[in-house]
C-alpha cells in the first residue's frame, strides 16, 4: 500500500417510502411481475396513450386541416372579421386560449387515470 | 422613420441587462456546491419558478426578433412559427414530461442508454445533442450580432462575442441552479418588454389615422428614406422611381441622381440608395414584394411550393421541441412526474401570452420600417419600431427596453443550450480524462460556446428564425422518435434506435447542412432540402419501428421494470428499479 489511494465515490440512494402493508397485496403483482401485474401496466399505458392522442386529435386535425383549406377553398382564407382577416386572427390570437384549454383537461383526466389506477393496485 | 434608438441609452438598457444576468448567476452560486447542483439544481425548484425558467430558456431570439422578422418578410404563413412552437409544448405536455420526469433521466443520452441498456445509443444520442444545440446556438449569436448593429453600430461580429462570453461566464460559474433564477428573471423580462411597445405602437397607428395594411400595392416609403445595403442584391423595380444612390449598380459606378426604369437591377453592397417619399419598396431576390393583398392572406407568400413547405415546418415544429437538449433537461428539476405536467401546462400559458405580440410588429412593419426589406434586416424590425413609430424621449426608452428583451432572449436560450451541451460533453467526451467533474464541465462549457461562435462568424446569414427551423427539423427526426417509441413502446430495441437515429437525424442535418452551405435554392428540391422534417421524421420512425421488428432479441430485459417506472405515479412506492441514468448522472 504505498500508492495513495483516490478517496471512493459513494452512491447514496434513498429508500421509496414503505407502503402500508395493507396496500402491498394489490401491489405485488406489479412488483413481482405476475401476468397480472403486467397487464396493470398495460391497461394504464393503453388508457394514457389512449387520452393523449384523443387529445393531440382534437388539435391537430383542425390545424392540420388549416394549409390545405385556405388551398382548396380560397374563400376561407379571405374571410375576414372586421378589418381582420380570419388566417390572421386563427392562428395569431384563437390557437393559444385552446391549447391551454385543451391542455389543462388533459392534466385532470390524466391525474384521475392515475387516482383510478391507484384504486385498482391498493385494493384487497 | 429616419430616428433610432440612441446608442447610449440602448447600450445602458444591454448593459443592465448583463449585469443583472451576472449578478443573479453568482447568487445563485454561493449555493451551488455538488455537481448535482451544477447540472439540474438538485431538483428543488418550485413549478412557478421552473415554468417560468423554461419559458425563459424556451422564448429565443427566433421568438424575440425571427418571427416578426418573418412576418414582415413573407406574411401570415409565418404564424406557423409561433403556433409550432407552442403546440410543440402541447406534445411534450401529452406524451413525454411525466414519463420522462418519472425515468430520473436528465439528459437524453441518459433516457437513450438507461431505456435500451446500450453505450451505443448513448453515444449516437450524445453526438446529436451536441449537432442541435450547437445548430440552435448560430441563430442566438446571429440575433446578437444583429440586434447590437443595429442599435449601437457595432460590426456584427461584437455582439457574437459579448454573447458568448456572459453566457460562458454564467454557466461556469453557477451551472443550472444559478441558470434557473435568471431564466425565469428573463422570462418576464422579455414578456414585459415586447408587450408594452405593442400599446404604444398600436396607439400610434390610431393616431396616424390607422393605414391599412392588406393595400393592393407594395409597401411603400413613409417618407424620404435613406437604404444602405449591406450586401450584394438583385433589385426588382416594378415603377420606375427617381432616386438618388452613391455607389455601384450593374457593374457601374454612380454618384447622383439616376431614373430607375422597371427592371432588374444588380446593386453592389455598401451602395446607397435615397428612395422619394411614396416610392414603392423594390423587392430583392430573397423577399419578393409582396402586395398588401398576397402579403396578407395564405399561401401566397412568393416561396415555391408553400403548401408543402407549410406542412412540413408544421411538422418540424410540432415534433422538434420535444428534442430540444435544453428543454428536456429542465423537466429533471421537477419534484415528479405530476409537478412536470402542471409544469409543462404553466408553460403553454406563458408561451401562448408572449406569441400575441410579434404578429404586431411584424405587421406595422410593413408601413413603418418597409426599408429593412430591402436592407435584408427584416429580423431587425421588433428593434426599429418604437423608435420609427414613437416620438421623442418615450420612442427611446421603448427602443431601450426592446434592445434589453432581444440581448435577455439571446442570453436564456444560449445559456440553456451551453449548459446542456456542455453536460453532455463533459460526461461522454472529457468525464474519463478529468478527475474533477467541476473542471471537465467548464472545459466542456468553454467548447460548447466556442465552436458556435466560429461557426457564426463562418457562416453566410440565413435568417434567424429559418436556421432555428432547421435545427427544429434533426430534433423532431431523431429524438421525437427515440423518445416516443421508448415510452410508449416497450419493443423498443437498441439497434432499431440506432438505425432510426441514423436515417432521420442523419438526413435531416444532411439536408440543413446543404441548404446552410449552398444557401436556399428554388423548386422542389430546395423545398425539400430546405424544410426537411416532413420526409426524414416518418424515415425516423419507420426504420426504428422495422429494425426492432427485426432484432427483437435486442430487447433489453429489463424492460417491464422500465415501463413500470415511466408511467406509474412515484407514491404508489412501487418497485420501479433503478432510475435511467446510463453510467454517468449527478455523481454526489
Amino acid at each position: 500500500m504505498t500508492e495513495p489511494t483516490p478517496p471512493r465515490r459513494v452512491v447514496v440512494r434513498r429508500e421509496p417510502p414503505r407502503r402500508p402493508a395493507a396496500a402491498r397485496a394489490g401491489s405485488r403483482d406489479i412488483d413481482e411481475q405476475t401476468a397480472r401485474g403486467v397487464t396493470y401496466i398495460r391497461s394504464l399505458m393503453r388508457t394514457q396513450l389512449r387520452l393523449g392522442l384523443a387529445v393531440l386529435a382534437i388539435v391537430l386535425v383542425p390545424l392540420a386541416l388549416m394549409p390545405i383549406g385556405f388551398a382548396l377553398v380560397p374563400g376561407f382564407g379571405r374571410l375576414s372579421l372586421g378589418p381582420v382577416p380570419v388566417p390572421w386572427l386563427l392562428l395569431g390570437v384563437v390557437v393559444y386560449p385552446v391549447f391551454v384549454l385543451v391542455g389543462w383537461r388533459y392534466v385532470r383526466q390524466a391525474e384521475r387515470n392515475e387516482a383510478e389506477f391507484e384504486r385498482i393496485v391498493t385494493r384487497q | 422613420m429616419s430616428s433610432t434608438t440612441d446608442p447610449v441609452l440602448a447600450l445602458a438598457a444591454i448593459v443592465v441587462t448583463v449585469l443583472a444576468t451576472v449578478a443573479i448567476g453568482a447568487f445563485g452560486n454561493r449555493r451551488a456546491r455538488s455537481s448535482s447542483d451544477f447540472y439540474v439544481a438538485s431538483r428543488s425548484v418550485s413549478p412557478g419558478m421552473n415554468a417560468s425558467a423554461i419559458g425563459g430558456e424556451y422564448l429565443s431570439a427566433a421568438s424575440f426578433l425571427g418571427i416578426a422578422g418573418l412576418v414582415l418578410a413573407f406574411g401570415v404563413d409565418m404564424l406557423w412559427y409561433p403556433v409550432g412552437y407552442t403546440v410543440g409544448y402541447l406534445l411534450l405536455l401529452v406524451l413525454v414530461a411525466a414519463p420522462l420526469r418519472r425515468s430520473g433521466a436528465y439528459t437524453i443520452p441518459d433516457f437513450a442508454q438507461g431505456r435500451l441498456q446500450s453505450t451505443q445509443v448513448r453515444a449516437a444520442a450524445t453526438v446529436l445533442v451536441v449537432i442541435i444545440g450547437w445548430l440552435y446556438l448560430i441563430p442566438q449569436m446571429q440575433g446578437a450580432g444583429l440586434t447590437l448593429g443595429t442599435v449601437v453600430g457595432t460590426p456584427t461580429w461584437v455582439g457574437v462575442v459579448v454573447v458568448g462570453v456572459v453566457v460562458l461566464a454564467a454557466v461556469v460559474g453557477g451551472g443550472m441552479r444559478s441558470i434557473t433564477l435568471v431564466q425565469a428573471f428573463q422570462y418576464w423580462l422579455k414578456l414585459f418588454a415586447i408587450a408594452v411597445p405593442v400599446f404604444f405602437l398600436i396607439a400610434a397607428w390610431r393616431a396616424d389615422g390607422s393605414p391599412d395594411v392588406l393595400s393592393d400595392t407594395p409597401p411603400e416609403f413613409g417618407e424620404r428614406t435613406t437604404v444602405t445595403l449591406s450586401t450584394a442584391v438583385t433589385m426588382q423595380v416594378a415603377e420606375p422611381v427617381q432616386v438618388r444612390v452613391d455607389g455601384t449598380i450593374d457593374g457601374r459606378s454612380v454618384d447622383g441622381p439616376r431614373l430607375l426604369a422597371t427592371g432588374e437591377y444588380l446593386v453592389a453592397a455598401d451602395t446607397t440608395l435615397v428612395f422619394p417619399a411614396g416610392a414603392e419598396v423594390p423587392g430583392v431576390d430573397a423577399v419578393p414584394a409582396l402586395t398588401g393583398d398576397e402579403w396578407g392572406h395564405p399561401l401566397s407568400g412568393g416561396q415555391s411550393q408553400p403548401l408543402y413547405r407549410t406542412y412540413s415546418l408544421m411538422i418540424a415544429l410540432f415534433f422538434g421541441t420535444m428534442g430540444l437538449p435544453h428543454v428536456l433537461v429542465r423537466f429533471y428539476t421537477n419534484p415528479d412526474g405530476r409537478a412536470a405536467r402542471r409544469t409543462a401546462l404553466t408553460v403553454l400559458g406563458l408561451v401562448g401570452i408572449f406569441y400575441l405580440a410579434p404578429p404586431v410588429y411584424g405587421a406595422l412593419g410593413r408601413l413603418y420600417a418597409p426599408e429593412l426589406l430591402l436592407t435584408g434586416r427584416a429580423d431587425a424590425v421588433v428593434l426599429a419600431l418604437p423608435t420609427a413609430m414613437v416620438g421623442g424621449a418615450g420612442g427611446q426608452l421603448l427602443g431601450a427596453l426592446v434592445a434589453a428583451g432581444a440581448f435577455a432572449a439571446f442570453l436564456s436560450t444560449s445559456s440553456g443550450l451551453v449548459v446542456s451541451v456542455a453536460g453532455v460533453l463533459a460526461q461522454d467526451v472529457l468525464g474519463k480524462r478529468h478527475a474533477s467533474p467541476r473542471r471537465a464541465f467548464q472545459l466542456a462549457a468553454a467548447l460548447a460556446v466556442l465552436v458556435p461562435m466560429l461557426l457564426t462568424l463562418a457562416s453566410q446569414r440565413l435568417g434567424v428564425a429559418s436556421m432555428v427551423g432547421l435545427a427544429f427539423a434533426v430534433a423532431a427526426s431523431s429524438f421525437c422518435p427515440l423518445l416516443l417509441l421508448g415510452i410508449w413502446w416497450p419493443r423498443l430495441t437498441a439497434p432499431g434506435a440506432i438505425a432510426g437515429l441514423l436515417a432521420g437525424g442523419g438526413s435531416a442535418a444532411a439536408a440543413v447542412l446543404a441548404t446552410i452551405l449552398l444557401g436556399p435554392t428554388e423548386g422542389w428540391l430546395g423545398a425539400l432540402l430546405a424544410q426537411p422534417a416532413a420526409w426524414s421524421m416518418p424515415l425516423a420512425f419507420v426504420t426504428m419501428v422495422v429494425v426492432s421488428r427485426m432484432t427483437t432479441r435486442a430487447m433489453p430485459s429489463g424492460v417491464q421494470r422500465i415501463m413500470v417506472r415511466l408511467h406509474t405515479p412515484e407514491s404508489l412506492g412501487l418497485d420501479r428499479g433503478a432510475r435511467l441514468t446510463g453510467r454517468g448522472g449527478p455523481r454526489q
